[in-house]
């Protein structure tokens, strides 16, 4: 169903981005409205985290075409910085490592509010890992909790998550689904969910997916309806049923 | 001079001198020495078991001093500068486990001036210390010199943690020897800072452990400012079965040339060594040469090494800035952890002492 233009909080125009001289987004329309989640599926190099690392301003995605607006500005030259403040925010699939810099530190850096670090460190089990350096020999589920707990500390307007539960157990993925679908419900924000393995669909509600393949957006329709078809027949399958479409 | 005279130092001398972590209250300190260009300025022990003077009088007073005096080098042929003037002598006695640390400060003040100092440490059977050797040059100090030599015993069950912070100025050039020998069981700790400008330092310390199941770490925080040339190295000799030893070596160039040479040999089965280098270059100008060495006689040894060097990491800048931070401050943040003073084997009482002297340090910096 088209949303009005002035609920998106994202809006993608024709969207072409390059990577080491690489076209890797080929006019990309989609946007988000306000309060809205939305998955994204797609087969490995389709182009999924290129789209999550062009919103948030990264060097080396050239944006050669198109445009992304947020909240109502164009913010295709924008610094990550700049991007930040406005209020996105990205979970990331391989955080870096870096060695003498304590998860604490950042934390403290996202929020003043030492009493919330407690707790949601408590809940997402990484009161240990406050005082270890970010990232390093932590491991993939404890990334993702670290992840996790950042985004929330950070309180973006519209949650970039890329593959939030890959590499996590299944007991961690109920904890980290939780904590994220009340956060999200709760405070009414939109997000991107990148997922390979569906789990989150078990805990996210989330209105709308879609597929990107070769760098272009095929699809759109009920995320849970659309991983169980990818799930029987590939993704192929939906490039055949449908024309890729502009979602949003 | 006594105490009271102390109080006469300059403020700006006084601020330099507590630059290289010499508290001259000595509020948290068991024993101080301090000497200024060739003269003693003040020497004493506030505790049993804790024996510091000038080197001179130590020889004239204790007849064994003399035994100690260069035998570690004799132990490994090679020559020593004889032509020294003053240096401390610091003897922990038997058994003694001392909680405060002992401080000695070697400060520069007169232009020109060539400070040529011999130390002996002696830390006896089972005793356990901490020491703080602080160096540093007072505005006045131009074109100044400073040689140090330093012989460590560390005798059966000993512990020593040195902690040596050189606080210097762009204008001197500094060359410190030291040797220690680490008897059975005992350990040697040698933690080096060096973040304020210098000329040149040439240094490149041994340890030997010579007794069965001995260990030997250095770590050291060395930051380059333009125009300076630090070759700094650390040496362990695995002489004894059991023996364990780890180099740990970070240095960052704003502009200056380090050279981290770090060199494990191993003359014994059964020992386990690990060296790390990693460098970071800031500045175009801005050179770091890593020389790890390994050397062994035997098979069943397990000894390795890793050196990473070059700039910051572009992924690790952009991380912090996409929580927010702007790209000056993910680079702060970013080179402040790589200095982290968890590297360093430090007491905690320390670590917080040597936290802030670091952060006044790199506040100007950064």
């Amino acid at each position: 169903m088209p949303m009005e233009k002035k609920g998106n909080l994202l809006e993608i125009k024709n969207l072409t981005v390059e990577a080491a001289g690489r076209v890797i987004l080929k006019d990309v329309i989609l946007s988000i409205p306000r309060g809205e989640v939305a998955i994204l599926f797609g087969p490995n190099g389709s182009g999924k985290s290129t789209l999550i690392k062009a919103i948030m301003g990264f060097s080396g995605y050239n944006i050669t075409g198109g445009e992304i607006i947020f909240a109502g500005q164009k913010i295709n030259s924008m610094s990550i910085e700049q991007r930040v403040k406005l209020g996105i925010g990205l979970m990331y699939q391989h955080p870096p490592k870096i060695r003498g810099v304590k998860l604490e530190q950042v934390a403290r850096f996202l929020s003043r509010d030492t009493k919330k670090i407690k707790e949601l460190s408590n809940e997402l089990s990484l009161s240990e890992h406050l005082s270890r350096d970010l990232n390093l020999d932590f491991s993939g589920g404890e990334m993702k909790r670290s992840e996790l707990f950042q985004i929330i500390l950070q309180d973006p307007q519209l949650l970039l998550l890329d593959e939030p539960e890959s590499g996590v157990d299944l007991e961690n993925i109920s904890t980290m689904g939780s904590v994220l679908n009340e956060y999200l419900k709760k405070e009414g924000k939109s997000a991107l969910i990148i997922t390979h393995t569906g789990y989150i669909l078990d805990y996210i509600k989330a209105k709308r997916g879609c597929v990107m393949i070769g760098g272009k957006l095929w699809c759109v329709g009920n995320p849970k309806e659309m991983f169980g078809e990818i799930r029987k027949f590939g993704y192929e399958k939906c490039k055949e049923c449908h024309e890729p479409q502009r979602i949003g | 001079m006594s105490r009271k005279e102390l109080d006469n130092f300059e403020p700006a001398d006084k601020e330099v001198i507590a630059s290289a972590g010499i508290d001259l209250e000595e509020k948290m300190r068991s024993a101080s020495f301090l000497q200024q260009d060739a003269q003693t300025c003040f020497s004493r022990s506030l505790i049993d078991g804790v024996e510091i003077l000038r080197i001179e009088d130590a020889l004239k007073e204790y007849p064994e001093a003399e035994e100690y005096y260069g035998s570690s080098f004799k132990l490994l042929g090679r020559e020593y500068p004889q032509d020294t003037e003053g240096g401390y002598f610091i003897r922990v006695k038997k058994g003694k486990t001392i909680e405060l640390p002992i401080q000695a400060c070697l400060f520069l003040k007169a232009e020109g001036f060539k400070q040529r100092v011999h130390n002996l440490i002696i830390i006896e059977e089972g005793a356990k210390v901490h020491l703080i050797t602080g160096c540093s040059a007072a505005k006045s100090a131009d074109e100044g010199f400073h040689l140090g030599i330093s012989e460590f015993f560390i005798h059966k069950g000993g512990y020593l943690n040195f902690t040596m912070i050189h606080s210097w100025k762009e204008d001197i050039s500094v060359k410190p020897i030291s040797i220690a020998l680490v008897e059975e069981r005992a350990t040697f700790v040698s933690n080096y800072v060096c973040l304020r400008p210098v000329r040149d330092i040439t240094m490149y310390p041994t340890a030997v452990l010579q007794g069965e199941a001995s260990r030997a770490s250095f770590n050291s925080l060395i930051l380059s400012h333009p125009g300076s040339l630090q070759d700094i190295g650390s040496r362990v000799i695995l002489r004894a079965k059991n023996t364990q030893a780890e180099i740990i070596a970070r240095a960052v160039s704003l502009g200056g040339k380090v050279i981290s040479r770090g060199h494990l040999k191993a003359e014994s089965k059964d020992v386990k060594a690990h060296l790390e280098c990693r460098g970071l270059i800031l500045s175009e100008k801005g050179i770091i040469h890593a020389i790890p060495e390994m050397e062994s006689e035997y098979r069943d040894v397990d000894m390795s090494h890793e050196a990473a060097i070059g700039k910051i990491n572009k992924d690790e800048i952009e991380y912090l800035m996409s929580r927010g931070l702007s790209a000056t401050e993910a680079q702060s943040i970013i080179v402040r952890g790589f200095m982290d003073v968890n590297v360093l084997a430090l007491p905690e009482m320390l670590k917080k002492e040597i936290a802030h002297l670091e952060e006044n340090t790199l506040g100007k910096s950064f």
